[in-house]
């Protein structure tokens, strides 16, 4: 993933909404009404977000008849989640185990 | 402060932790730079440390791997800038799942006499983007989740 990738990636994540949205699309498609009816918000306002996952390869977008269904494209997701997720208790846990070590060591 | 206190100023490209450990700096030094002190204490218990390299000198690399049940590898690297000492620890800090991102790690070692010493490490990324994306969602988890299903993350975040 390239800076300006990744850059795309956590600028689209740095907002409430867009955060909502994805979870909604991990539990499947839906179109932009239906998520329109989630939020208090217009349906230009949530389609200008849709814009922002969809050029952050966050979602991508197909249509189906007269509607245009987004779908959670998790790649991109999948390695900064993994890791992010973790980062408060990767540094406890260190610290913790290193308190032990640090007990068994001589002056 | 017994748990590290972990700040991330709104705006900023900065992350400081903050910790005291029951250690002179001489032994935090060693715990940093000698092999088989190091992958017996970073990341979390249930990953395997792998270190490949741990050249604790002016100019020396550094790469490790944790590694998960499954075998997935989450690979780090760096480089030592001036000689690692009692005073603390300066290095560049670059996490290969987002290759390219490299941050500048300074770890400073307080002695604070009787035996303590409090550990100041900031951090600080290449944009504010990439410091928000490597803390926000995991300050608000706040605990291990494991490598779970990507939707449970989504839906956490």
């Amino acid at each position: 993933m390239t800076d300006d990738q990744l850059d795309a990636v956590f600028g689209a994540l740095a907002d409430t909404t867009r955060r909502a949205i994805l979870a909604r699309l991990a539990q499947g498609d839906a179109n932009v009404a239906e998520l329109t009816a989630l939020f208090t918000m217009s349906q230009p306002a949530i389609s200008k977000h849709l814009k922002v996952l969809e050029q952050a390869g966050l979602i991508s977008r197909d249509r189906q008849g007269t509607m245009r269904l987004s779908h959670l494209e998790a790649e991109p997701l999948r390695d900064a989640t993994d890791w992010l997720a973790t980062y408060r208790a990767y540094w406890d846990e260190s610290y913790a185990r290193l308190d032990e070590l640090l007990g068994s060591l001589d002056d | 402060m017994t748990k590290a206190e972990i700040t991330a100023e709104p705006g900023t490209q900065n992350i400081t932790i903050t910790r005291d450990f029951v250690a002179t700096p001489e032994q935090l030094l060693r715990a940093h730079t000698d092999p088989d002190l190091l992958v017996q204490w970073l990341g979390p218990k249930r990953l395997t440390m792998r270190i490949d390299a741990l050249e604790a000198k002016d100019g020396g690399r550094w790469a490790y791997a944790h590694i998960d049940e499954d075998g997935t590898e989450f690979r780090f690297r760096g480089a030592f800038h001036g000689e690692p000492t009692v005073e603390g620890i300066t290095q560049t800090w670059e996490f290969l799942g987002f290759p390219g991102v490299v941050s500048l790690e300074t770890l400073h070692f307080e002695d604070l006499g009787d035996g303590r010493t409090r550990i100041h490490n900031l951090a600080v990324y290449p944009s504010v983007e990439a410091r928000d994306g490597m803390v926000s969602s995991g300050m608000d988890v706040g605990v291990n989740e494991g490598y779970e299903r990507l939707d449970d993350v989504l839906a956490s975040l």
